[in-house]
This record gives structure tokens, C-alpha cells and sequence, in this order.
């Protein structure tokens, strides 16, 4: 009896321990996260006294002077993302859109694994696929037709306009859209998934096409899921680094053309980190380095919390 | 009389536009993919000698292997998933298991959420920041540990989607029997999620084999062999961004060779993961 008691003791204690070590092992994760602000925070404190908010509007990038801005990067930083949303949201909805509803049965699995492929090559491989193969292609015969073409329209021509060089800006955003289309496309079919069966077959009884289906039933009941799911590509396009840092060509300048080179934040840290001396250059590229985990953690939350609500519908719905 | 079909032609069309849109949205994405497929076996293909499994990373303008950066790579690799995946775990499990009340279950959730898809590049800042700077100077520990900074998110995502999966009959039946909550958790939960487990961890595994932004900063580079972890170390992706940036065709050669080498095992280890999860799921 009393043997048993024992036991039963030691038992509920190793509960105990068990659950304990699992909670300190999740409170963990929030001191993580609380460990990358207050570091970056504390190594970013020299550049923050030196500059303050003058930091996020100053373009100047001169280290010989000690003089740091950080809206060169950042700049580089939201129009190369810009262009990649410009260009992944489309083709996602669309092989989205093939996945669900036009694919045959058999091909579904493959293709869709294919798309996640693409998704997991590493981003140094399209950085140098972009450098070595892409760019030159892109400066021989695409950059060339866009400054005969476009260049010379009002308004939009002198972002297309400037020396085909291949590495730029829009090359850095079309790798990027390279790179997001399977993020956003996979998180599309996933959300297209969840649309009950019988709300399209209802459309489908009453005579829509597949369009229609796809445009005025399933898009509209999925559509916080979708903008979720681009703001998760848009999180990963802007934080993204090796593939950028390949392709963009490293300047600290601030055109109005496209086509020339610039700089995003990944990029130059990458670049200039190791290489930067002195306690006010590395504090900036800390500080550049904490500006964008806070945009992106901005864009991330958004995106997970859009993607909560629809899981909670679906919840509620099924 | 006449207003009928055009509308339903116009209905057609538009249809008929769409689906051939989706239709060449589906094969703009495969295009990609098979073009970078293809370029890399072009390249690197030729490159690929027994050499660069068996000599050092070369100074420039001689020819040499990427031995040093593979066993870098990997020994960088083990230690980052041997810290993060039983923190991973743990924390999964206590997602899953234990956090139905109280608010700590999904605020780490929704952190993990934003984690898993965090700039790797600032998780290298990070570690610089807490590490490098106080031991002053870079060292394969640093880069391990990055890379288990990694590696911990995805791990925990899956445990937790794993153990969501175990039918709660399962851990029902157990504690009719008696059984403790560790031994349950343990023995029979965990164990019963132990293929989706795997496939977590093999999904990191790829995830970190091409990472290459959090070593910049960490684990910097080597160009001598070096098995020493509290030394800088070499590893493929960072050899791979040097090489392919600089002006010499024996370095971007071998940066086409590493960049096959990386892209081959990244793509094998996302395949074995699918099989493997799938072929668990089918037998239950």
C-alpha cells in the first residue's frame, strides 16, 4: 500500500517536471525573440544617439565621414519587394487556380510538389543563377527593349531608362518574385482548399464557369487567407539576402531608374558588415539590421493573424 | 433574342481567357524551376570532380576541392540540429499537450508563427551581438548556433501539427490503463507522431544546408581544414558566395560545383521528408 502511494508520488512529481521542462522549453521562444530586440537595440544605441530619427531619412552613406542614413537601403528595400509582389501575385493566383480546380487528379501531387521545390532551393543558388544567367540575358536583350520602348513614355519611362547592365533593382525584383511565387501560391492553394465543396457545386449547379467560381465565390470567401498569404511572400521578399545581394550591385545611391544599381538592408549587411570598422559603422548596419526585423515582424503578424481568422471561420463554418 | 448569347459567349471567353492565363502562370513557375535545374547541372555537372571531395578550398588562380567547406557544413549542421531540435520538440509538445489554458500557449505560437519566416540575416546579427562580440572573434559554435536559431521554429511547427494529428482515443486509452502524463506524452503520443517528427527535422535540415546569410557574420569562413569549432570554419554556402563574386574561373567553378552539391541534397532531403511522411500516413 504504502509502496504504492510512494510511487504514485514520484509519478505526479515527474508530471510536474515533465510539463515544466516543455513550458520552460516554449517561454524559451518568447525570450528569444525578446533576446534579438534588446540586442539589436543595445548594439544599435551609438548609431541611435549619433543620428536619431534624422537616421531614417538621411541618405547619406559616407564612412570615411561617420555619416549613416538608412533610406537608401530601406528604399532599395520596399521597391524591390514591391516589384516582386507586382509580379508573384498574379502567376500565384494563377497556379493556384491550376492547382485546385483545372489540374487532372494525377498531376495535382507532382505539380504541387514541384512548386514547393522551387520554394526550398536555397537563395544563395538563384543569387548566383541570377548573376551568371539572368542578368547577362536581361541586359542583352530585355533592359535594351524597355529603354526603346518604354523609356521614352511620360511619367513611367524614366524608371525604365538608364544603362542595360543587367544588375539592378528590377533584376533584384524579379529574382525575388522567382523566389515568393511558391510561398504565396502554395498558402493560396492551401486557403482555395478549405472553401466548402457544396458553395461551389451550388455555383457550379447554378451555371458559373470555372471563372466565375473561382472569382466570385472562392476568392471573396478566402480572402483574408490570400492577402495573408502575400503578406507572408512580401515578409520573406523583404528580409530575403543572398539572392539580392547577387543581383542588386551594391550602391549606395538613390536613382530614379530601374535599371540601375542600388542596395536593400539584407544586402548591405551582407556586404559591408564583416568588412565595416569603427563603433558608429557597425552600430548603423545594426541599427539597418533592426529596421527591418521590425518592418518585417510588422508584416509577418499581420500575415499570421489573417491567416487565424480564416482558420477560425473555417472553424466556426465546418 | 440576340442579347442571350453574346452574354453567354462573353461568359465563355472571359472563362476561357482565365483558365489559359492559370494554365501559363502554372508553367511560367515550372519554367523557373527546370531553367535553374538545368543551369545548375550544366555547370556544375563538369565541375563535380573527385577532387572537391578530397582537397581544401584553393587559393586563387589554382585548382582544389571543397572538402574543408563540406565537413564544415555538416559538422556546423549536426550541432545546430542537435540544439534545436529536442528545444524544438519540447516546446512543441507543449503546445499541443499542455497549453490548452492560460495565455502562454498561443502568444508562443503566434511568435513561432513570425519566427519561422524571420530574415535569417538578422538571427546572424543576433548572434554576433550575443556571442561573437564577446568572445571576439568568429567560430563554428556561432554559426551552430544560428543555425539551430533555425532550426527550432520549423521544428516546433510540425511537432505540434504532428501530435494535433494523434487521435485523443490514443492518449485516452492510456490513461484509462494508468499511465502517468509524462509516459503518455512520451511513450505514446510522441512515439505515435515520431515519421511527421522526422519529416520536421529533415525539412530543417534542408532548410539550414543552404543558409548562408546567418554564417556571414558567425561562422565567417576558413580556408584551411579546420575541425576546430571555437575557430572560424569554412561551409559550403559562404565558399560558394565568395567564389561565385570573385574574378577567378577556378573559384566559380567550384562555386557551381558546391552550389550542385548544396541544391542536390536540399531537393533529396524535401523528397525523403514527403515519402516518408507519406508513406506513415498511409499505414495508419
Amino acid at each position: 500500500m504504502l509502496l504504492r502511494e510512494a510511487s504514485l508520488k514520484r509519478q505526479t512529481l515527474l508530471d510536474m517536471l515533465f510539463r515544466g521542462i516543455t513550458r520552460i522549453s516554449a517561454f524559451g521562444v518568447l525570450l528569444l525573440l525578446a533576446a534579438i530586440i534588446g540586442s539589436l537595440v543595445v548594439g544599435s544605441m551609438p548609431a541611435i544617439e549619433a543620428f536619431g530619427f534624422g537616421f531614417l531619412t538621411s541618405s547619406d552613406w559616407d564612412p570615411v565621414n561617420d555619416q549613416f542614413g538608412a533610406l537608401i537601403p530601406i528604399v532599395g528595400t520596399l521597391v524591390t519587394s514591391g516589384i516582386a509582389l507586382l509580379i508573384a501575385i498574379p502567376v500565384s493566383f494563377g497556379i493556384a487556380i491550376f492547382l485546385t480546380e483545372l489540374s487532372p487528379r494525377i498531376l495535382r501531387r507532382p505539380l504541387g510538389i514541384a512548386i514547393e521545390l522551387l520554394a526550398g532551393i536555397p537563395s544563395i543558388i538563384y543569387g548566383m543563377w541570377g548573376l551568371f544567367i539572368f542578368a547577362p540575358l536581361f541586359a542583352d536583350h530585355v533592359e535594351p527593349w524597355l529603354n526603346d520602348n518604354i523609356g521614352p513614355m511620360p511619367y513611367i519611362g524614366p524608371f525604365f531608362s538608364g544603362p542595360p547592365m543587367g544588375i539592378g533593382i528590377l533584376t533584384a525584383g524579379i529574382i525575388l518574385a522567382i523566389m515568393v511565387i511558391p510561398f504565396i501560391a502554395s498558402v493560396m492553394r492551401d486557403v482555395f482548399e478549405v472553401v466548402p465543396t457544396l458553395l461551389k457545386e451550388s455555383a457550379y449547379g447554378l451555371g458559373a464557369t470555372t471563372w466565375e467560381v473561382m472569382w466570385n465565390i472562392v476568392l471573396p470567401y478566402t480572402r483574408i487567407g490570400v492577402v495573408g498569404g502575400i503578406m507572408l511572400g512580401l515578409g520573406r521578399a523583404l528580409g530575403e539576402t543572398m539572392a539580392v545581394t547577387f543581383v542588386i550591385g551594391n550602391a549606395h545611391e538613390l536613382t530614379q531608374s530601374l535599371l540601375m544599381p542600388g542596395n536593400s538592408i539584407a544586402s548591405a549587411l551582407a556586404n559591408e558588415f564583416t568588412e565595416a570598422y569603427g563603433e558608429l559603422y557597425t552600430s548603423a548596419l545594426i541599427e539597418l539590421g533592426l529596421i527591418l526585423f521590425f518592418i518585417t515582424f510588422v508584416v509577418l503578424s499581420l500575415a499570421r493573424y489573417m491567416l487565424y481568422k480564416l482558420g477560425q471561420r473555417e472553424g466556426k463554418t465546418a | 433574342m440576340n442579347m442571350m448569347p453574346s452574354l453567354y459567349t462573353r461568359r465563355r471567353i472571359t472563362n476561357a481567357v482565365g483558365l489559359t492565363v492559370s494554365l501559363l502562370a502554372m508553367a511560367f513557375g515550372l519554367f523557373w524551376l527546370i531553367w535553374i535545374l538545368w543551369t545548375l547541372l550544366v555547370h556544375g555537372l563538369p565541375a563535380l570532380a573527385p577532387v572537391v571531395f578530397s582537397e581544401m578550398t584553393p587559393p586563387p588562380g589554382s585548382a582544389g576541392g571543397l572538402l574543408n567547406a563540406i565537413v564544415g557544413s555538416l559538422m556546423m549542421s549536426v550541432v545546430g540540429v542537435m540544439i534545436g531540435t529536442p528545444i524544438g520538440i519540447l516546446a512543441g509538445t507543449y503546445l499541443a499537450e499542455f497549453g490548452q489554458r492560460g495565455w502562454l500557449a498561443p502568444v508562443t505560437r503566434f511568435i513561432n508563427d513570425v519566427l519561422l519566416s524571420a530574415p535569417s540575416i538578422v538571427i546572424g546579427l543576433f548572434v554576433y551581438e550575443v556571442y561573437v562580440v564577446h568572445v571576439k572573434h568568429f567560430s563554428g559554435w556561432a554559426g551552430a548556433l544560428a543555425l539551430a536559431i533555425i532550426v527550432i521554429p520549423i521544428v516546433i511547427r510540425t511537432t505540434e501539427n504532428m501530435l494535433r494529428l494523434v487521435p485523443s482515443t490514443l492518449r485516452e486509452a492510456a490513461a484509462a490503463l494508468g499511465a502517468p502524463q509524462w509516459k503518455i506524452v512520451n511513450f505514446v503520443t510522441l512515439r505515435a507522431a515520431r515519421a511527421g517528427i522526422i519529416t520536421g527535422v529533415m525539412l530543417a535540415i534542408a532548410r539550414i544546408s543552404g543558409e548562408t546569410a546567418p554564417l556571414l557574420f558567425t561562422a565567417l569562413n576558413n580556408q584551411f581544414w579546420s575541425s576546430d569549432m571555437d575557430q572560424p570554419m569554412a561551409n559550403l554556402p559562404v565558399v560558394i558566395f565568395q567564389f561565385a563574386m570573385s574574378p577567378y574561373e577556378d573559384w566559380q567553378n567550384l562555386a557551381w560545383a558546391g552550389a550542385l552539391l548544396i541544391t542536390l541534397s536540399v531537393l533529396t532531403l524535401n523528397i525523403l521528408a514527403r515519402v516518408l511522411f507519406r508513406q506513415s500516413a498511409t499505414s495508419h
